[in-house]
């Protein structure tokens, strides 16, 4: 009996898989189709420089969609992180780079948790 | 070198009270003469004198006590500004272990580390290792509770504390107290403390005789120094508020990497030397980033502080000595 359950279980195990494998393969393209259809067109990249313990531009006004990279120029470690904790990079130390994409329209108040002073402000329209 | 040394030495001089006494032209003489500088302070009134340890006329001679605090080693740093940081941490302890009075302990006020990393904590532990003094207290700089909310720094620093890191004790009648004012900065803010501390600090001194010399240690400046550059803790006054029935309080920070010094009333307010690098003076550059000078001038702008406390005159004599 215990023999018998197996095989039944492997048989079932293996049609699974093969019935999974054909819905994947039937399924991608049209899941990569309509990914496509909605990005476009895509957004060009934004850039914001972490330089002399200030982000420029300190203000940046962007399309919704738009991936921004902040890359620290400084010989010390900051962050940007989300004043309503909607995005929180780890450290970026000198050189080091963080990405976000804003897919939502808004203005997003942000600045370096190390030293506070510093702001900053993401517009996406 | 000079020209920089002078700076450093009006820096120490702009901020402290006019008794009559010509501190500025006496204390720069002194400064050309390679001697320490030293503050006591007795009843409120801070008395200023020139401070020759190797000529041994310090009132270090004969202290009950001393101790030294060092801050902002910045471990891992390694831009220009000082590719070695190691070498000038163990400079520093070299530096203490040759002063005439051995202190009974270190303190560092923070910025152990550059990044947080556990091999540098382990350097500077390593380092500290060598250090005659066996016993060192730690309070965390925003250097040393980066991404994980200070939990690696509270497993290797914390095992005594509460919070996130602060803690007192009490040594030959002196009540130090260590704070943190770090963790949970607010955008365009200042270093702040937090109400569940000062809810521990107002408890911690409640019960304390008005004759207990205090000693407080945290990383950014308890005064508002230059708030533009965040060098200031918002919520200060309310800890100092605690501190206003004792009759000698000293407080002790680092996170500028150059000496300031206040007194106001029975507060003397000191920031130490960095041991890693040089920051400029408040508002003298575009921003407060490590300031590089020339590779001969460094060890002059880095440094120790080292304080003696004299039993019965009831002041704490702080001593600023840089590395060379």
């Amino acid at each position: 009996m215990i023999t018998k359950r197996n095989v039944s279980g492997r048989v079932s195990t293996g049609l699974a898989m093969l019935v999974m494998t054909v819905m994947l393969f039937a399924k991608s393209p049209s899941v990569r189709a309509s990914r496509s259809n909605h990005d476009q067109p895509a957004a060009p990249p934004a850039a914001v420089k972490i330089d002399n313990f200030s982000f420029t531009p300190q203000t940046l006004t962007i399309s919704v969609g738009t991936t921004v990279t902040w890359t620290n120029r400084d010989d010390i470690p900051h962050t940007a992180v989300s004043t309503e904790g909607v995005f929180k990079s780890k450290v970026i130390d000198t050189d080091e780079k963080f990405s976000y994409t804003f897919t939502k329209a808004g203005t997003y108040s942000y600045y370096c948790t190390i030293h506070p002073k510093m702001t900053g402000k993401v517009v996406v329209q | 070198m000079t020209y920089k040394k002078q700076d450093v030495i009006d820096q120490q001089m702009q901020d402290l009270n006019n008794d009559g006494v010509d501190r500025r032209g006496f204390l720069k003489c002194m400064a050309w003469a390679g001697t320490g500088l030293v503050w006591t302070m007795s009843g409120g009134i801070p008395v200023s004198q020139a401070f020759a340890r190797s000529m041994g006329h310090g009132p270090g001679q004969g202290s009950d006590f001393s101790f030294v605090q060092i801050s902002d080693s910045h471990m891992g740093f390694n831009k220009p500004a000082n590719p070695d940081v190691v070498a000038t941490l163990q400079a520093a302890v070299d530096k203490i272990n040759r002063l005439p009075d051995q202190p009974e302990f270190l303190l560092h006020t923070g910025d152990i580390s550059h990044l947080s990393r556990p091999d540098q904590f382990d350097t500077v532990d390593q380092v500290l290792k060598s250090a005659n003094a066996k016993q060192v207290f730690f309070v965390p700089g925003e250097h040393d509770v980066l991404d994980d909310n200070g939990k690696s720094y509270l497993e290797r620093y914390g095992k005594n504390s509460q919070g996130a890191g602060w803690y007192s004790f009490d040594h030959r009648g002196v009540h130090f107290i260590g704070l943190v004012n770090v963790m949970n900065l607010k955008a365009g803010g200042l270093g702040s403390l937090g109400g569940e501390q000062l809810e521990w600090m107002e408890k911690d001194v409640k019960h304390l005789k008005h004759s207990t010399p205090i000693v407080v240690f945290a990383h950014i400046p308890l005064w508002t120094l230059y708030p533009d550059w965040g060098w200031g803790t918002a919520d200060s006054a309310q800890a100092l508020g605690y501190l206003k029935k004792f009759g000698s309080v000293t407080v002790l920070n680092g996170h500028i990497h150059q000496t300031m010094q206040k007194v106001e009333g029975h507060v003397t307010f000191h920031t130490a030397m960095s041991t890693a690098f040089p920051q400029p003076q408040p508002g003298k550059a575009d921003s407060p980033g490590p300031m590089k000078v020339p590779a001969e001038q460094l060890r002059s702008l880095l440094g120790i502080t080292d304080v003696n406390y004299l039993q019965g005159r009831h002041s704490l004599a702080v001593v600023d000595s840089s590395l060379v």
